[in-house]
């Protein structure tokens, strides 16, 4: 964390905030901090993305002021898109408030002046990583996603070139190879995250490391969703009310997680859950991984298992950098 | 902009471009963003004060957004006139193609004259995304049903939920049938975007067409 667009705050040198006066000019950051010729080559990149679902388009990824890992691809997808009028969401883990999140957030507001918030409801683009929203998405959102690795044959092919051919030629035989080895092995399929989507019926695509829990919520959804790798150099995206079908066999359908459990803190049935450790004494929770949706339910009176004295304890918990 | 000067152009009698490059080109790509993911749905583009003729402001605001050096353009005999393409050289710097099948993004200002789909590329089976994307600037652009006039296009494909109905004055005749053959080499193809004044949307190669 001493690195990147947190702690260390690379960007004292940003004077590219709208409306600086700047005489030389010489070290200004652009607007949205990437330079204009960049953002249309994204641009282009997008469309085609957005033109082939699930394709995933190749795009001369720039240095960004923050280590890969840290979202490089959404950031710049986001930097691409995003002008005065939007009002931004990062979400890390289902969370507004980690390290990662705050420094992105605060790197927009001060690079690209847009407002911030917390709320699903409120924003216009959603930058995310490892989780989609509890909350159902509206027209007109457009949801980030960061992807760390773009491929979802590379596990089973790692020669690019070989890649590229099976997504040219739709030649999936081998990832239903390995989801049936899982069922042989285990059962049933093994995999919780990253669990492979075919995206209208054309192309095997990685969800990126959300839970299989919010695959159902890819399809057909009225929101806009893009995808940008920034270590792989990768574009990918998936429209509204697009076919997004997860992988599985007629005697295996797919299934995603259930829990015993409701949300401790907001009785929620319905929303994934993160296992809390309390104490070292084997005491533990169950907590919606939604920080917003958990405490939007919170503050409309729903309480779980835990009540009060776990909803004080949580908000006790040291927060990230900001707010 | 250095193109235009090296070819000797006066500057000072070309139209303008955006007022804002930056901002403009931003709100710009947000209308062509909404329309490759709200598909077959019209969308608006801001005035631009300066323009040279034929071009509407939609392929106007569609150029100044994506064209750049590195994406070689190509202009239909009506579009290719002199002020368009030194408007063009100097605001995008993008260079002119000689043939459709070059071009990265094309003009087409008169569409009954306009060459077949296939004469533009449709990228690579391993490339799909190396394809060319068709301005086509028609008389009339309207949605839903019941304008009397127009073709009528029954839209349907990733984007559009359910079907949508996009009524167009002034496709070629031959429009819906080379459509199929352009829809039926998915995941190639080219991706159409139709304009007519500050309107414009996008017909991707994903999408099916009755009409
Ligand atoms: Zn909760």
């Amino acid at each position: 964390m001493t690195s990147g667009i947190g702690a260390a705050e690379p960007m004292q040198t940003t004077r590219a905030a709208i409306g600086d006066s700047d005489p030389d000019g010489a070290d200004r950051y652009n607007y949205a901090y990437l330079d204009e010729q960049t953002k249309r080559m994204i641009r282009r990149c997008l469309l085609k993305a957005l033109a082939v679902p699930g394709y995933q388009v190749p795009f001369g990824s720039r240095e960004m002021p923050l280590p890969y890992g840290w979202g490089t691809g959404g950031i710049q997808v986001t930097a691409s898109i995003i002008g005065p009028d939007d009002v931004l969401k990062v979400i890390d883990q289902g969370a507004d408030d980690t390290t990662n999140a705050v420094s992105i957030r605060r790197f927009f507001a001060r690079v690209a002046a847009v407002e911030t918030t917390e709320a699903t409801a409120e924003a216009t683009v959603i930058q995310t990583r490892h989780r989609i929203p509890e909350q159902p998405l509206r027209e007109g959102q457009i949801l980030v996603y960061q992807v760390p690795q773009p491929e979802p044959l590379r596990k089973l092919e790692p020669r690019e070139g070989e890649t590229r051919k099976m997504h040219a030629y739709a030649e999936y035989g081998l990832m239903h190879v390995r989801l049936y080895e899982d069922i042989a092995r285990f059962g049933r399929i093994a995999t919780t995250y990253s669990y492979p989507v075919m995206v209208n019926g054309r192309h095997v695509m990685s969800p990126t490391p959300i839970p299989k829990f919010d695959n159902p919520k890819m399809g057909g959804n009225p929101a806009v969703q893009l995808f940008g790798a920034g270590r792989e150099k990768r574009i990918y995206a998936v429209p509204p009310y697009t076919d997004v079908r997860s992988l599985d066999f007629e005697d295996h359908p797919f299934a995603i997680q259930r829990w015993d459990e409701c949300c401790a803190l907001c009785g929620a049935g319905d929303s994934y859950l993160d296992e809390v450790i309390l104490d070292d004494r084997g005491g533990r929770m169950f907590v919606c991984s939604d920080t917003d949706h958990c405490g939007t339910r919170r503050a409309r009176g729903h309480t779980g298992r835990l009540g009060a004295d776990a909803a004080t304890a949580a908000a006790a918990k040291p927060r990230g950098a900001a707010r | 902009m250095t193109a235009a000067f090296e070819t000797g152009f006066d500057t000072s009698r070309l139209a303008t471009g955006f007022a804002d490059p930056v901002l403009d080109a931003q709100a710009a790509f947000r209308r062509l963003l909404a329309a490759f993911s709200y598909v077959g749905r019209i969308q608006e583009v801001a005035e631009i004060a300066e323009i040279p003729a034929p071009l509407n402001a939609a392929t106007a605001s569609f150029c100044l957004t994506l064209a750049d050096l590195e994406t070689p353009l190509w202009l239909d005999g009506a579009a290719g006139r002199p002020a368009v393409a030194a408007w063009l050289r100097f605001h995008c710097g993008a260079p002119l193609a000689d043939a459709p099948e070059g071009a990265a993004f094309a003009v087409v200002a008169d569409p009954a004259a306009m060459p077949r789909l296939d004469r533009f590329a449709p990228g690579t089976d391993q490339y799909p995304d190396r394809s060319c994307t068709v301005v086509i600037q028609v008389e009339a652009l309207s949605q839903g049903q019941g304008q009397g006039q127009g073709q009528t296009l029954r839209l349907q494909g990733p984007g559009i939920d359910g079907t949508l109905d996009l009524v167009v004055t002034g496709l070629p005749p031959w429009f819906a049938e080379t459509w199929a053959l352009n829809h039926a080499i998915y995941p190639m193809g080219v991706d159409l975007v139709l304009t007519c004044g500050r309107k414009l949307v996008a017909l991707p190669r994903g999408t099916r067409i009755e009409g």
